[in-house]
């Protein structure tokens, strides 16, 4: 039993998810990978995209899956690391936009 | 970045035993992963069969210049490994006699071998139709004594490929050692200037990509695309195709992944990979390679691990393609690395 919330070795299980909900979990990989295919967005496109959203979800086998992904896909860790910054900036803005929201309702509050 | 072989350093791993003990034991031993064996009898195709021969890959030599990290030869300046004239002579012979209609010759640096352009320019005479020379690009800048292979190549219409690992300066000095990058494309803009790699050009300039890590390569088409573009824009450089080739857990490949602690994640991640429709067109099967000293193996990969032919036949001085083509080829885990996902081949994909 691993002694921590996260097991790498559990991304290799993830295809199971199907085993205990064949139709939703068939439906979900289909969509996945309808998703990934190139279309108006390349596929590397996709994969900095993928990267920048596993970071902001925090998601750990995202991260490790989208950053193999990108390295198959000849992305270099310059680009990899801008993509993160694009979504550290849209998540730590979606943080500060929500000042607009306490500045209001503090004016509102005082004399 | 290492500077010397496994061989040289006296490495457990130079030993193929030991590489095949640790390709046949472990996750496969303890029934994670299914052996290759089981997987391609699934679909009938255990025991694997070779068709018509089409290539005769000929190894002249260990020697190179460089020392990649990921070289499943063990290849470098230490290893003195050298292809004879006499077995070169026997190679001929074999030429003139097979109905191979490409000749692949290969290396550590097969320009380092002290016979190449003599046995370049009798091949040519033998009715090759498809003359290649692997080269690492960086051998043609390495001394001055190399300096003219660009229009060596030209004269006798080789067909060359070359590896590339990155079109950037950085990921391609990490795999392949410091000041590698910019040789190779200085080497390329010499070849372009013969009018090697040029779109209507007969004179042949493919690339080969390995992946410079524990992972498994992209899509052959859109890695070209990329390649072309970067290539071309920075440094006007032209190339006909691009090989995505899989790197196979073998010599320093293999000790890489070990010592990294990636070789698990990676077999697994071959094993996923598994393309059946991959297994039909695998290299062994349409492929003889030659060693250095002329023992005869179904693939370069099995060379390295002294897996010989299973057959009477297993030296060139007896060559005869009946008694040779009617074996079986010889197989083990490291095999998944040449059908995994769109399968890999030293002429790139193959389903």
């Amino acid at each position: 039993m691993a002694d921590s919330y996260y097991d790498p070795k559990d991304l290799r299980k993830f295809g199971k998810i199907t085993e205990w909900s064949e139709e939703l979990g068939t439906k979900f990989f289909d969509y996945y990978g309808k998703v990934f295919e190139e279309g108006a967005l390349s596929a590397r496109e996709k994969s900095l995209i993928a990267l920048a959203v596993s970071h902001v979800v925090k998601c750990p086998y995202c991260i490790d899956a989208y950053t193999k992904d990108g390295l198959q896909k000849g992305i270099t860790k310059e680009e990899m690391m801008e993509a993160v910054h694009v979504g550290a900036a849209i998540e730590s803005g979606a943080t500060l936009v929500h000042g607009v929201q306490m500045m209001n309702k503090y004016n509102k509050l005082s004399m | 970045m290492a500077t010397k072989s496994l061989k040289a350093q006296g490495d457990e791993l130079a030993v193929s035993n030991k590489q095949l003990e640790i390709l046949n034991g472990g996750i496969f031993a303890d029934g994670e992963l299914p052996y290759f064996k089981d997987k391609i009898n699934q679909i009938g195709q255990f025991p694997l069969r070779p068709k018509k021969l089409e290539v005769l890959q000929i190894n002249v030599g260990y020697m190179c210049n460089q020392v990649c990290e990921h070289c499943h030869v063990d290849a470098g300046p230490d290893r003195k490994e050298i292809m004879t004239r006499e077995t070169m002579k026997q190679c001929l012979e074999v030429i003139k006699n097979t109905g191979a209609h490409t000749l692949d010759l290969t290396g550590g640096a097969p320009e380092m071998n002290p016979h190449f352009r003599w046995f370049v320019e009798e091949a040519a005479k033998a009715g090759i139709k498809d003359f290649i020379v692997r080269s690492n690009l960086t051998i043609i800048r390495a001394n001055k004594k190399y300096y003219d292979l660009p229009d060596f190549f030209k004269k006798h219409n080789v067909h060359v490929i070359s590896s590339m690992p990155h079109w950037t300066r950085g990921k391609t000095d990490k795999q392949r050692g410091d000041g590698v990058f910019d040789k190779s494309i200085k080497a390329l803009q010499e070849l372009n200037e013969r009018g090697y790699g040029m779109p209507d050009s007969e004179l042949r300039l493919d690339l080969v990509y390995n992946p410079s890590g524990a992972y498994l390569p992209g899509d052959q088409t859109a890695m070209e695309k990329d390649f072309k573009k970067a290539l071309k824009e920075d440094f006007g450089i032209q190339f006909h195709n691009l090989f995505a080739i899989t790197n196979l857990p073998i010599a320093r490949f293999l000790d890489y992944l070990i010592a990294s602690e990636n070789y698990e994640d990676y077999m697994y991640a071959l094993v996923e990979a598994y393309n059946p429709a991959a297994v039909a067109n695998v290299m062994c099967t349409n492929t003889i390679s030659v060693s250095w000293d002329g023992w005869l193996y179904d693939c370069d990969f099995n060379q390295m691990l002294d897996l010989k032919v299973a057959s009477k036949v297993k030296h060139i001085k007896d060559y005869n393609e009946d008694i040779l083509n009617d074996r079986n080829i010889i197989i083990s885990q490291h095999c998944y690395g040449c059908t995994a996902g769109a399968g890999s081949s030293c002429q790139g994909t193959v389903a």
